[in-house]
């Protein structure tokens, strides 16, 4: 008798747990999935209620958000400044954080301190001097040269984003070479092969799974950006998120609903396709950098 | 003697690069920060004029700013006391109970985490919406009328409704963190505690919480910083700070005075004001939160 009262108290503490979990689930699926059924809508389908199914599937305010609102180029753009940010990260950052964590020299303590300082640098603070930098640079090369490069580029965009990222990365990446055993190394130089040969045939290959951590993280930081890019792309030459505030400020006045939420799932897909392919590796990564912007 | 050159040079190469970006895009704009913030420049006048801690003084008045010194202060509080509480329980849940669905929950919490801050606005402006919103429809739904709000309209709850898509934002992260130092928890304590007639309530004050505190002070600091950078992004892209300046937050002033308003000077004196607040905020909070490490 008591144990079967036992048993009842057990189910109903489970039953809790289950609806608190389900109503958590809930609220952060539906406004997401809503986005993705208000993509098909016609705009005259938001004068209902919003809770109506769309009525059939509208994917003309796809087209109009690629075409019309300039959606396409923006998101060659993103793709474009993403691909480059990446590169220029790898290459730069590999290089840096395995000399940092396997050798000792002459300023390396100072170089390791210097780039965890740079840990607490936020982008928000320093955007604006970045911004007036490239500003007084153009001036510059306006006045010599009669012709300026430094804003409005999407290749600089994409150094910038590259060298902000650099400490957290750095970090990451030497914090996982320094867990490697040296008997490759040793075994490498015992074998002949130089210090390059080394890095770029034995030690980067092993570093693999924290390359791919870093290339999912920052592929979602660079994807997703916008203020630098609001800041350092005044012209027409956006990025995808940019492009998507200013579909949201025009929204206000031109009521263009539907082209509004196709231009948000644009933004949002790729992320998420990524996101469920690699879902696993992103949430066990996260507890190795353990870090946020 | 030649293989220590050529090390020198491997060195040199690898590391060059990686310093000389982070110089130019991170040390010098920072320290610009602080150098800028004691000159007047921008506005009508475009010289820079030294003026030592004048802009400081300024601040000192600006009600504008205090505005969204409280604002900021709201949001840190109620986003942090939040999402943490929220993000624990369900993380012991999660690690703790043997649950139908652990990882399906664990994938669909986190979703939040790798949407842009844009997008998030956006889905966050379609909840808000008075009139065709989902969070005023659904309480017509349940026949909770007057409970509808003018959710970003009306000044009193504006900052609150921010509050929501932040924490909305943020529970998976933090949920994810704290799972993984629940998880290395050793499981024979709670077999032991069990034993001795520890229910999950006294096993969680006791065991859970006690274990993990070290993780809860870092993601504090976490919450300050994420707090600060986050509200910046959600309100330039969502409210711009309206209505009539009732979202304003720091960063959102700071980037209004130094980028749309050209007051570059100011802009960084503020800049540098949150700095030294977010700073010291998290040192305060780190020190009054310090107990002894308990290992395991």
């Amino acid at each position: 008798m008591k144990k079967q009262k036992g048993m009842s108290a057990e189910t109903a503490y489970r039953l809790f747990i289950y609806v608190a979990l389900i109503t958590l689930a809930i609220s952060i699926i539906i406004p997401v999935a809503w986005v993705f059924l208000a993509s098909v809508k016609e705009n005259s389908e938001f004068y209902g209620s919003p809770w109506a199914m769309p009525k059939g599937f509208y994917f003309q305010n796809f087209i109009d958000a690629l075409e019309k609102a300039n959606m396409g180029t923006y998101m060659f753009n993103s793709i474009f400044v993403t691909a480059l940010a990446l590169l220029i990260l790898l290459i730069v950052a590999l290089p840096a954080a395995y000399v940092l964590a396997r050798y000792t020299f002459k300023g390396s303590r100072f170089m390791n301190s210097l780039f965890k300082a740079g840990l607490f640098i936020n982008v928000n603070y320093i955007v604006v001097p970045i911004f007036l930098m490239l500003l007084n640079g153009d001036t510059f090369f306006r006045s010599q040269f009669g012709d300026s490069f430094l804003l409005d580029n999407l290749f600089i965009l994409a150094v910038v984003y590259a060298a902000t990222a650099l400490p957290f990365t750095i970090y990451l990446l030497s914090s996982y070479f320094q867990s490697l055993p040296s008997t490759y190394e040793e075994a490498a130089f015992v074998d002949g092969a130089g210090y390059f040969k080394t890095m770029v045939k034995i030690m980067l290959p092993m570093a693999r799974p924290s390359i791919i951590a870093i290339i999912l993280f920052n592929f979602l930081a660079f994807w997703n950006e916008y203020i630098i890019a609001l800041t350092l792309i005044p012209g027409p030459n956006k990025t995808l998120p940019v492009g998507l505030m200013n579909l949201m400020a025009a929204q206000k006045s031109a009521a263009n609903y539907g082209q509004m939420y196709a231009g948000m799932v644009l933004v949002m897909l790729p992320t998420l396709i990524l996101y469920i392919i690699v879902q696993k590796k992103l949430t066990q990564g996260m507890t190795l950098g353990g870090l946020k912007d | 003697m030649n293989k220590k050159k050529e090390k020198r040079i491997f060195i040199f190469i690898c590391t060059a690069p990686a310093l000389i970006l982070f110089a130019i895009f991170m040390i010098v704009p920072t320290v610009e920060v602080f150098r800028m913030s004691l000159y007047k420049w921008g506005g009508f006048t475009n010289e820079k004029v030294f003026v030592g801690l004048n802009n400081f003084k300024i601040l000192w008045n600006d009600m504008n700013f205090f505005r969204s010194l409280q604002n900021s202060i709201v949001l840190i509080v109620i986003v942090t006391l939040i999402t943490m509480v929220i993000a624990i329980l369900f993380a012991t849940l999660l690690t703790r109970e043997k649950l139908k669905g652990n990882s399906f929950f664990r994938v669909i919490f986190y979703i939040p985490n790798i949407l842009s801050i844009v997008v998030i606005a956006g889905i966050f402006s379609a909840v808000y919406d008075p009139t065709t919103g989902l969070l005023n429809n659904m309480l017509a739904l349940f026949n909770l009328e007057n409970l509808q709000k003018m959710w970003l309209g009306d000044q009193k709850i504006a900052i609150y409704s921010i509050g929501g898509a932040l924490v909305w934002q943020a529970i998976g992260y933090y949920m994810v963190m704290y799972m993984s130092s629940i998880a290395s928890i050793p499981e024979s304590f709670y077999e032991a505690s069990a034993l001795e007639g520890a229910g999950r309530v006294r096993q969680f004050f006791s065991i859970t919480l006690p274990l993990i505190w070290n993780n809860i002070r870092t993601t504090l600091t976490f919450f300050i910083i994420s707090t600060i950078n986050l509200s910046f992004l959600l309100v330039q892209a969502m409210t711009g700070g309206g209505p009539d300046g009732s979202t304003e937050v720091f960063l959102s002033y700071m980037y209004k005075q130094a980028y749309t308003n050209s007051s570059y000077g100011y802009g960084m004196a503020i800049g540098v004001v949150i700095f030294l607040f977010s700073f010291l905020l998290s040192a305060i909070i780190s020190h009054i939160t310090k107990r002894e490490v308990l290992e395991y």
